[in-house]
């Protein structure tokens, strides 16, 4: 029982930290390759090739003031930054990042805690996601938080259901809601969902572009019309949380991605964790990329897409994966 | 006292404090946080009880999307608190309150008292098997043998989107507002406020 708490633990501190680094390094990613796409340089000053960037990002955005309005309602307003925040934390309790492996003569399994319903919990938990951003808009008492909120609730629960419907397509053909099995069945890279269901993975991609609010689906925080969305009235750190939360989802969803997708941790000569950062990078990379090259879209076209276009397209995937299933075991 | 008792009892525990706060609240969206906090509890109850998929759609149908639209709503009528609530009006109606609430009350501590399990019940529960409450498990019994009433929920539900969207329509006729759609009349409206 001890045993199980302290690996448990370890487990939970090293997830973690990796993940805060990250995502503190995502920002730097994301500055380097826009200015790279941009022609410029970005960060250069802050150590080599401007690699403490970062560090000294959050040291400054510590030591700033923490202003807090006089309009706001003070508990949903300090209670906000962390709902946001918490969420895209608890995802990977359930993605697996690497192969069982043994460590000073402990056999330790490769995720936090396999469920054997890993799969809805990630949906359980991507839907409460939009509560930090709605209190945000909401305890700010200030036009554009409100305004800001208001589009990304809109946004977020619209886009949720063509999100959990895009995966269930994996669900019908794996027939299990474990990641883990879900990472097992895909063991050579011709057994990569994304080979049986290109349209779901399309239809996941674009809808988890949309979930995490980021370009070309940034309306919350669209700053020629809303100076800064949701997060206008928040400085210091609460500003920070949501910022990083931002990072923190982007990682939670391409790590999903991986997952569900291409293969996890599968993959030759290099150990399996290695694989999984790879396969996750290579997720960023092309989060970052979409912002460097897309422009925002207008709010109805948004919500038109989501609604007449997504929507349908996933329900059709969904049935027509249904059916392929049904007439594959017909002629076995 | 194994693990599992204590689990139990703090999210049983968590899950009552919860459901109070929510009715004591003055402010609707404290009231609306405090149920999200009770439901998050009552998940972790039903997963205790080995019923994994009711923990996670409650989490996913009703933390996840019913209490945002709440919050929503809340947002767009741009309720504060106390200012809208005032106290009961006259001594009458706070005499009725009380007496319904005690009535209530007592009627609950009889039936709880007084309740037995059916035999019918207990006797699911003894063969219930290991997978019991599991995803495939309650798919089996809804795609099988309740099937009629699967169906007949799911015709209930295209009836009310089906309503929705008409009063939805026609009150954009009626307004005649140059928004796109509802959400664009929604939003112009709100930035009038």
């Amino acid at each position: 029982m001890l045993e199980v708490i302290i690996i448990g633990s370890i487990k939970v501190i090293a997830v973690v930290s990796v993940l805060m680094g990250g995502c503190a390094y995502a920002t730097y990613l994301e500055r380097k390759l826009v200015a790279f796409m941009q022609h410029r340089i970005g960060p250069l000053y802050a150590g080599p090739w401007g690699l403490l960037q970062p560090i000294a990002d959050s040291v400054k955005l510590m030591f700033k003031e923490d202003v807090v309005p006089d309009k706001v309602e003070r508990v949903a307003f300090t209670l906000a930054p962390m709902l946001g925040f918490i969420p895209a934390l608890l995802v990977f309790a359930v993605v697996p990042f690497s192969s069982n492996f043994t460590m000073f003569g402990y056999e330790i399994k490769g995720v936090i805690s396999d469920l054997n319903i890993g799969v809805l919990f990630v949906f359980a938990i991507v839907s409460l996601g939009a509560y930090g951003l709605i209190l945000a808009g909401w305890s700010s008492g200030s036009k554009y938080s409100l305004l800001g909120g208001i589009r990304g609730t809109a946004q977020m629960v619209s886009y949720e259901l063509s999100y959990g419907l895009s995966i269930v397509g994996v669900i019908i053909i794996g027939s299990t809601l474990s990641m883990t099995e879900l990472v097992e069945q895909q063991s050579s890279i011709l057994d990569w969902y994304i080979w049986k269901q290109p349209l779901g993975f399309l239809l996941y991609i674009t809808c988890a572009v949309a979930e995490t609010n980021r370009c070309p689906f940034d309306m919350p925080e669209a700053e020629g019309e809303l100076v800064a969305g949701y997060h206008t009235e928040y400085s210091s750190m609460r500003f920070a949380t949501f910022f990083v939360s931002e990072y923190a989802y982007m990682i939670a969803v391409s790590a999903v991605a991986t997952t569900l997708f291409f293969g996890g941790w599968q993959g030759p000569l290099l150990p399996p964790i290695v694989w999984f950062c790879i396969k996750v990078f290579a997720f960023m990379v092309l989060y970052i990329w979409l912002r460097a090259t897309l422009p925002r879209f207008r709010y109805d076209q948004l919500m038109g897409f989501g609604w007449k276009v997504l929507f349908p397209l996933a329900i059709i995937n969904t049935m027509a994966t249904g059916f392929w299933v049904i007439w594959m075991d017909g002629i076995n | 006292m194994s693990f599992d008792t204590v689990i139990f009892i703090i999210s049983a525990l968590v899950a009552v404090f919860g459901a109070t706060m929510m009715i004591v609240q003055r402010n609707p969206v404290a009231s609306v946080l405090y149920l999200i906090l009770s439901l998050v509890a009552q998940a972790v109850c039903y997963v205790q009880l080995s019923a994994v998929f009711m923990g996670a759609i409650l989490i996913v149908v009703y933390a996840g999307a019913i209490l945002v639209l709440f919050l929503f709503v809340i947002m767009l009528l741009n309720l504060r608190g106390t200012e809208e609530l005032g106290e009961s009006p006259n001594a009458v109606g706070r005499f009725t309150k009380y007496l319904v609430a005690i009535l209530l009350t007592i009627e609950l501590v009889f039936i709880v008292k007084t309740a037995t399990i059916p035999a019918a019940v207990t006797g699911i529960m003894n063969e219930a098997v290991d997978e019991f409450g599991s995803v495939s498990q309650v798919a089996k019994l809804m795609f099988t043998d309740f099937l009629y009433v699967f169906e007949l929920t799911g015709v209930l539900l295209l009836v009310a989107v089906v309503g929705a969207v008409v009063l939805a329509k026609t009150e954009r006729n009626e307004s005649h507002s140059l928004a796109q759609d509802e959400e664009g009349a929604d939003l112009r409206e709100s930035a009038g406020k």
